[in-house]
Formats: structure tokens, C-alpha cells, sequence
């Protein structure tokens, strides 16, 4: 146990404690200590965004993050997105508009998108792309990932109202 | 049973009511992805498990005079330390085995010399800093042009280049030389009007896949072997572990998961054996995970190339002669994809004299694997810009032009076969007819490019197995890995054959121990090749049900039909049983009911998809940078099994080959490093790069497939470059002759700067 770190922080809304090396990402510790593996590693170095979680409700790419920088703090994973009553509107929308093919890069899109409509449940197709842009996909040129988000924007949006005014 | 091979014939049904062709249901594994629970390589977990990592070569040309492994052995945490020397003497092909792991010469930047299991990744890390290689650093060849040159530096001292005369003298960089000729080229060139002749070189581009390679492998007591691993085709792994292990097939489980993209790329295997030897001599599991830099230098890439093209054409519009020289990277080893280059180069037209002559060279860069249509966007770039370029100096707009020397039914290609049925005018009409062709193009520095291009279909071996289980729903297992959603388009196809829904299929990709050899997954072959796997296993389940039925009702088993519906007899109209009620008799009628499809589709005659791109693209005259506005694809898939898939399939394709037109490529040092090992410099591009791309199906259906199917996968990516290049010229006057068309070359060629 020489050298490792205890770490205590609230993961899918679950607290967790766990010991990591301070040299290890959130990514290695998402995936190789707490076997979170949903979250994926493309290039461990920032750039095309398939670690993305989000971090205090901020975008993170998990590479670029140390495990010991979430001490206290909470993280929402793909793992996390999925409520009692089933998919997250994101996951089900990706589903609906085939948004994914190999699928490997969809937890991080689906967690950039989850950022984006936190911040602004109505964005503009524009919006949507240069927030996306960190996120690469190899496989569907991007523009059914673009209608999944604004889907499932519209249906949180009706959601949300649906609960104002019961 | 299934029908024996040799009287297996092409089958064209008669039209029947499709209830689940056509249709868009979600795919296979959807919810598992959204979910984050689809288990791809890296995610492979195993009790006691290590971490691999690899040695690689700094240099991209050298002779290694040693290798001490020692310190780095006795590193804590380390447990094994492999080299070539760990290799099964004498096993294995020796290029194969020397791109696994270096014998006497490193001949690329990131060549794999030995590598290192311990207990975590950062430990091997480190221990790899303490192998000690001492090497004598040779001049690197890195363009293919100079790697042909008789005073080139030679990369294998073995190599002596194969063309129609045999097999050269004295060592070459040059593997092969081959060539078609049809016709004959000097008379055709005598007769023709107008003459264009351009040279064009591309760029080595990575195919870009998100996932990295990973492998994970676990040596049982009894000697046998399970890996899992993300590839394209688990058969072709199996094979090349028992090659370079020495161990019998049987004996190794290869066991594909998720795959995270490939497009070629993953049909190489490239940390298998690492893991394979690791793991033996470690005596636990080791997993092998490739970071993107190992990626980028050392997986993968398609060609860069220097391909020169001449045409002829009369003043009435036909196109008369032509002649090609492809000149492919095949990068450290043999075996670049110049052979489907040249196939490619003339598919989409009637030249009656041609010549094409390939070359396949051996450069210090990386071994080159199949990327999207192998061989074929360098060689689209390079046809296209020239036919528009005779076309223009015709006066003929450039889509009658190439509607006027369209390939059709019978053409025989420059490469040899004559085409069977494929709808290369139909596409052209279609494009045609499309508003984007009239549109305005709404500003100042716009310009409009089309581009026509070719992809065979290669059928390939597939296996299938379908089991009925006792409540009326299907378990189909094909040894097919599921890129982007083909093992959803197989389902459909025995689905239909079954007449059931596609949710009382369940569908599977099986382990090799679990299924018979199937090739990779790749050259647009796995929805039409296992496809007709699916079909005739779901005929070979139809065929013992009607036999039960028949033994049930005590007819004979002629009289007893099954309409996709209902199984009845003839014999007694009264009797009627649905599939479902038949398969709750089938333990009492003789047990178990299991279908296989077990095929070899190259034995049919092989179709293929052309395509007819539209690209609108606007140019910023004072950087150069190229923003493409609106994109339409045309292109004959024979039949749509699931149109969303087949449209998916197109968008990424379209997206792909805009990245390599105009930013995409791995860029060399002089010394042979790698310029650009990071997404930060190799730039893919991102949502806010790529327009809606819209495609449009056309259905001429292929003739040897029973619904029509043609593979779809490959034919989006040719076309792209060329399109833009194209639509460049009508901004610029000026052709395109390189790859990518970065900023700065498109001001080069505008002579800004």
C-alpha cells in the first residue's frame, strides 16, 4: 500500500472510497480500480474526448485528470446515467436516431451531450456542434448524433414541464 | 441438410413481400453501448491479471546488434520479458513474424522489439526504459518514388520483385510489379482526340479507428489458449497465433469482443502473439493494450502513393484509351493495397484499351493494412480529375460524359472479369435527377465537384448456425464480428427466410471454438457473404421443421410446405401448424433442430457498388481553408436490408473521406519519424467539419444473392477526395494533385503562396 492515496468521493451518486497511486488518471481509476469500464480511454491525451465524465457537474476528460484531484468531489460516468425509471432521454434518443454505430465513443458523447443540456436545455444545431467537437466518432459523421441530442432535448424539455405543472 | 457445394447455385427468388428487409429496427447491442456495458478489448478483465507493454523502435531504419533484457527482468513488479527469441523457432512466415517482434532490422519508427508484463501498465512502463538495444542506425527510404530507385537503401536484403516474367535477379524494394492490359493502348491513344495525362501523389492516412488494439491472453493447464481481443475476424487471429506459437488451431480459442471501429485496421493482428508469449511465460493472463501514439506509428495505414494517369477520348465523347502507373507504399513489409488500386482505377467505365501496371513498395514506415476500400480513394482522386478534366476540354457536362462511357452489364474490366448486372447508369441518373446537381450554388468562391467510383464486393467464407428453441424463437451464432451493426443486417436476412420477427432472433457472434471459419469482417462482404450464410441456414432449419411436420401428420415430406407463415400439406388442407407450434414439437418429433450455413461465396459471380458522389464546397481565398456545404451520395446497394445501417454506413464513409481529402495524413521526418502521433496533429474531423450528409439508395439488385444484396460498407469513402478536388477546380482553376488538400497546398496551386 506504499505510496497509494485514499480517496473518498461520491461516484453515480454513490459514495466511494478507494486507494490510488497519485500518478494514476480518474480514467485508470474509473476503469481499473473501481471496474467502471463504460468510460473509455481513446488517446490519454485529450483529444478525442471517448473518457469523457463529468466532474462537480463540469466536462472532464478522465485522462487528464488525476484520481486524487476527486477527493470530496462527485462524478457522473455512462454508468450513472440510467435512472430506476430506465434510459436517460439521451440514451434512449441515441437508440432512436441509430446516433451510434461501434459504439465506442458514445459514453463520452453521451456525457458531453448530458453537460451541454444541463447548461442550456434548448441549444441551437450550432451550439450542439462546437460543444460536441471534443468528442470524436469514426463512424456516423456526426449528424445523427447532432438529432439525438436535440431530441432528447425536446423531451426533457417536455419532461420538465410535464413536472412544473403536475 | 444443407445443399452439398457443388450444387449449391445463384439463386434469384421470386419477388416475395419483404416483412423484415427494408426495415429500420434498433440494432443488436444498442442498449448495452448506451448503457456503457458493451464489453470491448480494454474492458477484458481476468482474475490476476497483468499488464503488458511494448519496446519499440526509435529508429526507422537499423540493425540490431543486441538485445539485453536483464535489468529490466529484475525490475519489481515485472514478471516476464519477451523478444523475437521467445518465438517457436522457425515458426511462422518470416515477415509475419518479424513485424511481430524485430529479428535483425528495425524498419519503422515504433517497430515492436521485446515486450514487458507486470503488475500494473506504469510498472512496464518503466521497465521498459531498462532494456538495453544497441543498434547500428541505417538511411531510411520513406518515399516510395526514391524506395524504387536502383540505389535506394534496401530494406530486406531478401526482396526481389515478382512480376508477369517470374521472379527478378538481384534485391529490390519492389515486391511485385503487376499489370492489366486490355486492348491495345497505342492504337487507342492514336485514335483519340483529346489526351490528359496528370500525376498525383497522396499521403499515408490512418484509418482512425477510436479503440485501440487490445489483446488478452490466458494459457489454460492444458496447454490451450484463450485471447480475447478486438478484431475484425477472430478465424484470421486464431490462424496467425497458430502460425507464430506453433500450436495446433484447435487448441486456441479466440474469443472477438465489442470492436470499437476498424475499417481495416483491426483485420491485422498486432499485440495477439505479445500477449500470447507474455502470458506463457509469466504463467498468468497478461493483457496488451496499444496507446494512441503506438497507434498512430505503428498500426495500420493505408498507402501514400504516386499514381500517374493518361486518358484518351474521341471528340464524340468516348473515351478511347487509357493508362495507369500506381506506385503504393507497402510500408516495411510487402502486400500494400496497389493490387485493388489497380483493379479500382478504370471500374467505372467501358475503356476499350488500357493498360495498368502497379507496383508494390516497401518503405520504412509502418506495414500498411486495408482501410475503407483498400487501394481505391487514392486511385478515384487521381481517374476522377482526369475524366472531369477530358470532359471539360470536350464540352460535355461531366455527368453525361461519364454516363456516355459507363461500365454496364458485360463490360469487361481492365483487370479481366466481365461485370454481371450492377447499376452504374442507374446511378448516374439518379444523380442526375437530384436537385443538389441543379441547386444554386448560393455565393461568391464555391464550386461544385462529382465523382464516380467502384467497390467489389469480395463474398469471402461465412458460417452460421441456427438453433430452434422449444417457444418458437431462434438462436443464430455466425462467426462474423458486428462492425457497425452487420450482425443485425444477417439476422434480418434469416429472420426473413423463417418468417419471423426480428425479436424472436437472437443473434450472436460466436468464439471460433464455438462456430466454423468465417473470414474477417471486411471488404464489403459481411451483411451479403454471411448473409447468404444466414439464408441457407435458416432454409436448412425450414427443411428439417418440414420433415417434422411431415413425420407429426404422417405425410410425405414433398407434400408439406411452409410459406413463411404456416406449415402445411397438400395432402390434408386441415393441417396447419405455425412455426412456433412446430418448435414445441420438435422434442417429441426427434429432438433438437439446428440449421448451419457453411459457404464460400466466391464461388458466385462477384458484383460490387459504384457510387456517384455530389460535394458543394466554399473556399476562404485568404487561408485556403476548404468548408464543405452540402454532400450528396448516390449509390446502388442492390437491396437496402436495413436502410438506416446502409445510410449510417454512407454518412461515416462520406465523413472519413472528407477528413483524408483535406487534413488527414501521417506526415514523416526525414529521418523517418512520425510527425504527428497524437488526434491533437493526426486530425480527424469533428462534429463541427462534417455537413448532413445526404444519401440516396438505389436498388439494382445483385443477381447472386437471393434478395439482391450487395455490400454497401466501402464504395462511401472512394469517391470523397476526388468530389472535392473537383469541385476545387471550379474555384481555382487549378487540378489537385495532392493529398491531403491541406491550406497551404490549395494556396500553392492557386499561386498565392
Amino acid at each position: 500500500m506504499d505510496g497509494k492515496v485514499r480517496v473518498q468521493a461520491t461516484i453515480n451518486g454513490q459514495p466511494v472510497e478507494f486507494l490510488c497511486e497519485p500518478r494514476q488518471s480518474l480514467l485508470e481509476c474509473l476503469r481499473d480500480i473501481l471496474g467502471l469500464t463504460g468510460t473509455k480511454e481513446g488517446c490519454s491525451d485529450g483529444n478525442c474526448g471517448a473518457c469523457s465524465v463529468l466532474l462537480n457537474g463540469r466536462l472532464v476528460n478522465s485522462c487528464l485528470v488525476l484520481g486524487v484531484e476527486i477527493d470530496g468531489g462527485e462524478v457522473t460516468t455512462v454508468e450513472g446515467l440510467a435512472g430506476p425509471d430506465g434510459l436517460h432521454p439521451l440514451q434512449q434518443a441515441f437508440i432512436d436516431h441509430a446516433a451510434l454505430q461501434c459504439g465506442y465513443c458514445t459514453p463520452g458523447m453521451l456525457l458531453a451531450a448530458k453537460a451541454l443540456l444541463d447548461r442550456d436545455p434548448d441549444p441551437s444545431e450550432e451550439r450542439i456542434r462546437q460543444w460536441l467537437a471534443g468528442n470524436l466518432c469514426r463512424c456516423t459523421g456526426y449528424d445523427r448524433i447532432v438529432r439525438a441530442v436535440q431530441d432528447a432535448a425536446r423531451r426533457m424539455r417536455r419532461d420538465a414541464d410535464v413536472h412544473a405543472e403536475g | 441438410m444443407s445443399t452439398p457445394r457443388d450444387e449449391r447455385k445463384p439463386v434469384t427468388d421470386e419477388p416475395v413481400s419483404l416483412r423484415v428487409i427494408g426495415t429500420r429496427p434498433p440494432l443488436y447491442g444498442a442498449v448495452d453501448k448506451v448503457l456503457g456495458r458493451a464489453v470491448f478489448g480494454a474492458d477484458v478483465s481476468l482474475p490476476e491479471l497483468l499488464h503488458g507493454k511494448v519496446l519499440r523502435s526509435p529508429h526507422a531504419h537499423a540493425r540490431i546488434l543486441s538485445v539485453d533484457t536483464r535489468r529490466a527482468e529484475g525490475y519489481p513488479g515485472v514478471h516476464a520479458v519477451v523478444t523475437a527469441r521467445d518465438l517457436p523457432e522457425g515458426a511462422g512466415e518470416q515477415f509475419e513474424r518479424d513485424n511481430t517482434l524485430a529479428g535483425d532490422k528495425v524498419l519503422y519508427v515504433g517497430h515492436p522489439i521485446a515486450a514487458i508484463a507486470a503488475e500494473s501498465p506504469h510498472i512496464a512502463e518503466e521497465a521498459l526504459a531498462l532494456i538495453d538495444v544497441q543498434y547500428e542506425v541505417l538511411p531510411p527510404v520513406l518515399d516510395v518514388r526514391r524506395a524504387m530507385q536502383a540505389d535506394a537503401p534496401l530494406l530486406h536484403e531478401t526482396l526481389r520483385t515478382w512480376s508477369l516474367a517470374g521472379q527478378a535477379a538481384s534485391p529490390s524494394n519492389v515486391a511485385e510489379h503487376l499489370q492489366h492490359v486490355k486492348g491495345d493502348p497505342e492504337q487507342g491513344f492514336a485514335e483519340a482526340d483529346v489526351i490528359v495525362e496528370r500525376s498525383f501523389t497522396t499521403t499515408m492516412v490512418h484509418q482512425g479507428y477510436i479503440e485501440p488494439h487490445a489483446s488478452t491472453a490466458l494459457w489454460h493447464p492444458d496447454g490451450s489458449l484463450t485471447v480475447w481481443t478486438c478484431t475484425q475476424g477472430a478465424f484470421p487471429v486464431r490462424e496467425h497465433l497458430s502460425s507464430l506459437l506453433d500450436l495446433p488451431m484447435a487448441r486456441i480459442r479466440v474469443v472477438p469482443t465489442e470492436i470499437g471501429g476498424g475499417f481495416g485496421g483491426k483485420a491485422s493482428s498486432y499485440v495477439d502473439v505479445v500477449a500470447a508469449l507474455l502470458a506463457r511465460k509469466a504463467g498468468r493472463p497478461v493483457k496488451v493494450v496499444m496507446g494512441r501514439d503506438e497507434v498512430l506509428k505503428a498500426t495500420g495505414p493505408t498507402p501514400g502513393t504516386f499514381i500517374r494517369v493518361r486518358m484518351g477520348a474521341r471528340r464524340d465523347g468516348r473515351i478511347v484509351a487509357a493508362e495507369a502507373e500506381l506506385c503504393y507504399e507497402a510500408g516495411a513489409y510487402p502486400g500494400s493495397s496497389v493490387g485493388s488500386g489497380a483493379d479500382t482505377i478504370f471500374a467505372c467505365y467501358d475503356i476499350p484499351n488500357a493498360r495498368v501496371d502497379g507496383y508494390d513498395v516497401v518503405v520504412n514506415k509502418p506495414k500498411t493494412s486495408s482501410y475503407r476500400a483498400p487501394g481505391a480513394t487514392p486511385a478515384v482522386f487521381a481517374v476522377e480529375q482526369v475524366v472531369d478534366e477530358l470532359a471539360e476540354r470536350l464540352g460535355i457536362d461531366p455527368l453525361d460524359f461519364r454516363l456516355l462511357n459507363c461500365a454496364r452489364e458485360g463490360t469487361r474490366r481492365v483487370s479481366g472479369q466481365p461485370y454481371p448486372r450492377v447499376g452504374f447508369a442507374e446511378v448516374l441518373q439518379a444523380a442526375k435527377a437530384h436537385p443538389h446537381y441543379s441547386a444554386p450554388l448560393g455565393g461568391p468562391n464555391r464550386g461544385r465537384g462529382i465523382a464516380f467510383g467502384y467497390w467489389g464486393n469480395w463474398a469471402g467464407q461465412s458460417c452460421c448456425t441456427i438453433s430452434v428453441n422449444a417457444d418458437g424463437t431462434v438462436s443464430l451464432l455466425t462467426g462474423s464480428v458486428d462492425v457497425s451493426g452487420a450482425l443485425t443486417g444477417i439476422a434480418m436476412q434469416a429472420a426473413e427466410e423463417l418468417g419471423l420477427e426480428l425479436r424472436q432472433v437472437q443473434a450472436r457472434v460466436a468464439d471460433t471454438a464455438s462456430i466454423g471459419y468465417t473470414d474477417v469482417s471486411a471488404g464489403s462482404r459481411t451483411t451479403f457473404g454471411t448473409g447468404l450464410a444466414a439464408i441457407e441456414a435458416a432454409r436448412d432449419v425450414i427443411a428439417q421443421m418440414r420433415a417434422r411436420a411431415a413425420r407429426l401428420w404422417g405425410v410425405p415430406v414433398e407434400t408439406v410446405s411452409y410459406d413463411r407463415v404456416v406449415f402445411t400439406t397438400s395432402v390434408d388442407p386441415t393441417k396447419r401448424l405455425s412455426f412456433r407450434e412446430l418448435a414445441a414439437q420438435l422434442s417429441a418429433t426427434g429432438g433438437p433442430v439446428m440449421g448451419r450455413g457453411n459457404v464460400d461465396g466466391d464461388v458466385l459471380r462477384r458484383g460490387g457498388a459504384p457510387g456517384l458522389h455530389i460535394a458543394d464546397v466554399e473556399l476562404d481565398p485568404e487561408t485556403g481553408k476548404v468548408t464543405v456545404l452540402r454532400y450528396t451520395a448516390v449509390q446502388d446497394v442492390g437491396r437496402a436490408v436495413h436502410p438506416g445501417n446502409v445510410e449510417g454506413q454512407i454518412k461515416g464513409g462520406v465523413a472519413q473521406g472528407i477528413g483524408w481529402a483535406l487534413y488527414e495524413g501521417c506526415f514523416y521526418g526525414e529521418d523517418g519519424q512520425l510527425l504527428n502521433p497524437t488526434l491533437l496533429d493526426n486530425k480527424l474531423p469533428t462534429a463541427m467539419d462534417i455537413p448532413v450528409v445526404e444519401p440516396v439508395i438505389v436498388e439494382v439488385p445483385d443477381p447472386v444473392h437471393p434478395y439482391g444484396v450487395r455490400g454497401a460498407g466501402e464504395t462511401p469513402i472512394v469517391p470523397v477526395a476526388g468530389a472535392i478536388a473537383n469541385a476545387l477546380y471550379r474555384i481555382t482553376g487549378r487540378r489537385m494533385e495532392r493529398l491531403p488538400m491541406t491550406p497551404a497546398y490549395v494556396l500553392e496551386r492557386m499561386g498565392v503562396i
